[in-house]
């Protein structure tokens, strides 16, 4: 199964990934702008992803 | 049957709530690798003592609202409400361990089992010195001035809203428990000697555990149960395309790479029982209606996910208060509204839906159709829609976007990732993916997942969405700070938060349905045996104002 429709640099193929500026207004920025974004998720992400997963650890709840 | 018959009730509106367990974590990371799991109880009962405790206010500090976990005896008063005599004098009023009324069995609260140990009352001291007496004693329960129960619930520390009466009012509410959890957080960081601690709006580890987001709805006690569970099958199975947070990674210990549109969908193992920690089931069957249970049921939802969306947490609410009120509408005028779809298989429908985020997967009816979850939410909106009373604003507003979100799905989620949580969750790891190449199983994007959901504001990538304008909002800050103290005006919740809120000294314990008020020559304890009785508008046509003097709170009360 596709993970690929989400648009973004690379998946244009998949016809269902319209030019999301003529869908009136309902539009996810997900190109202008995403670069800033981006960059600001870099800066604030753990640098160790890998270890951080590992210790998040919980018990269940409920 | 009149057309105004059918539709009458048909409305997004019925008292409801959202309860939040929230995940808790070691803000040190060495603390973290050594505490592991087992310091959850530890760090959960720091979180509820920061906000239930560390007050300036000298007659609020050290002293927390007790927890009365009401009664078992039915309300025999037809008006819904009954006044009893209390021995409750202020000066009486210890910062007792245990509970009020806590029954004996079945209450899986931290609170049921303390042992008394020590001195009742919170030493006075630093602020490390009343934490640490509080953990010490598992003070495990609050209730807050907006109304709020704030407690332990096993591992976790868990916000429990008060009830409202509307979608939007559902939103606040729970936005003002998000800054309930960040006042924590800020309190514990600012103790000297106590560990920090980082709180998560989510539902897995991903390594076997899950908790809790769970709604609750009243519902008309005279449907059959058989019936609830027919009706609400499908729709439960089908609304996370929708109110689905997106989770990185399949199966309960994301063992599969990939992403999938619920964060709770893999715990769910069965269709309808009264499990909530292990066999989890799609309807869950518990029913303690908190009310009059001869006229109420108490729909207790497992299956949602914690969202940050305020959208997604709206349409959650709403969409599910519509098919109910369409089920009570079916049950009242005998006509047939929802759609009736009976699911092959609904746990392997409700995994089908939530690994499928291109929408496109079918799912097997008894009637051997294959219908996409889309299909399935579609028939059951334009079902409401045909019936709601659609002169009700937020009604109309929770069926428009319900019926545009689904043809946003249809075309392309990225569409409807201002809204629709898994979406906009999505849309970022897909182009984080792409900027630097990563496939599904890099760490750094599980990474994303757990940090889209820490509730940290400089840490927060929800709130980096949120400072961007990538998401919609529907409650401003002003609100969302002021429900943290304020009560709804809608329901009870007004008369118990805005009692603790004047007068802390004299509130010596209130829950769902009771609120025991210490007054000098004896106090009053008042069962509310319906969720409407207390609000603001039923207090000021009662000529009872919780602000003012408690001798003539007591005294407005004794005169009902």
């Amino acid at each position: 199964m596709t993970q690929q429709f989400v648009t973004g640099p690379g998946h244009g193929e998949d016809d269902s990934a319209e030019d999301p500026t003529a869908q009136g207004g309902q539009t996810f920025a997900s190109v202008q702008g995403s670069d800033d974004l981006l960059d600001e998720i870099d800066a604030v992400l753990e640098t160790n992803a890998e270890t951080f997963v590992r210790s998040f650890v919980q018990k269940g709840g409920e | 049957m009149t057309d105004a018959a059918m539709t009458a009730g048909v409305t997004t509106r019925r008292p409801m709530g959202i309860e939040t367990e929230f995940g808790v974590l070691h803000a040190d990371a060495r603390q973290r690798m050594q505490g592991g799991a087992s310091s959850a109880i530890m760090l959960s009962h720091l979180t509820v003592a920061s906000v239930a405790l560390l007050d300036e206010d000298p007659a609020r500090r050290g002293r927390r609202v007790r927890w009365d976990y009401g009664d078992e005896t039915p309300l025999r008063d037809a008006r819904g409400f009954e006044i009893t005599r209390a021995a409750a004098h202020p000066s009486q009023l210890t910062d007792e361990v245990r509970d009020a009324h806590v029954p004996m069995l079945d209450v899986p609260s931290v609170d049921a089992d303390a042992p008394v140990q020590a001195s009742e009352r919170a030493p006075e001291g630093d602020d490390a010195a009343i934490l640490e007496w509080a953990v010490r004693r598992s003070i495990g329960n609050a209730v807050l001035s907006n109304g709020a129960r704030w407690y332990v619930d096993h591992a976790h520390p868990e916000y429990s809203s008060p009830e409202v009466m509307t979608a939007r009012e559902g939103v606040l509410v729970d936005r003002a428990g998000e800054l309930v959890a960040q006042e924590a957080m800020r309190r514990l960081d600012a103790v000297d000697g106590v560990p920090s601690v980082v709180l998560y709006k989510n539902n897995t580890d991903s390594k076997g555990a899950s908790y809790g987001t769970h709604e609750n709805y009243l519902l008309a006690r005279d449907i059959p149960f058989d019936r609830v569970v027919e009706a609400l099958v499908p729709f439960f199975a089908s609304r996370c395309v929708i109110t689905g947070s997106g989770r990185v990674g399949r199966g309960t210990h994301g063992q599969e790479p990939g992403f999938q549109i619920s964060s709770r969908a893999d715990f769910f193992e069965n269709v309808v029982g009264l499990e909530t920690t292990l066999n989890r089931p799609i309807v869950n069957s518990r029913d303690e209606p908190h009310a009059d249970a001869r006229l109420h049921r108490r729909l207790h939802v497992i299956i949602g996910d914690a969202t940050q969306l305020e959208s997604a947490t709206y349409l959650k609410l709403g969409m599910t208060s519509l098919v109910l009120a369409a089920l009570e509408a079916e049950h009242r005028t005998g006509e047939e509204i929802l759609p009736r779809i009976e699911l092959a298989d609904p746990v392997a429908a409700v995994h089908a839906i939530s690994h499928d985020p291109t929408l496109r997967a079918t799912v097997p009816t008894r009637d051997g159709e294959q219908l996409t979850a889309l299909q399935i939410q579609r028939a059951h909106a334009e079902a409401i829609a045909a019936v709601a009373d659609m002169s009700d604003a937020e009604t109309a507003d929770v069926i428009g976007q319900w019926l545009e979100l689904l043809d946003l799905l249809e075309r392309d989620p990225a569409l409807a990732a201002d809204r629709v949580e898994w979406a906009a969750k999505l849309s970022l790891l897909e182009t984080y993916r792409a900027r630097h190449g990563l496939d599904w199983a890099d760490p750094r994007l599980q990474m994303i997942d757990l940090q889209f959901a820490d509730l940290r504001p400089e840490r927060s990538l929800y709130a980096k969405l949120r400072a961007a304008g990538r998401v919609r909002t529907l409650v401003t800050e002003a609100e969302a700070a002021e429900a943290v103290t304020a009560p709804p005006r809608s329901t009870r919740a007004h008369l118990r938060g805005a009692l603790i809120g004047a007068h802390p000294a004299h509130v010596d314990s209130a829950g769902w349905d009771v609120i025991t008020l210490a007054g000098e020559n004896g106090g009053a304890r008042i069962r509310l045996a319906d969720p409407a009785i207390g609000s603001a508008p039923w207090c000021a046509e009662r000529g009872i104002d919780p602000h003012a003097d408690p001798e003539d709170v007591l005294a407005a009360l004794r005169r009902l």
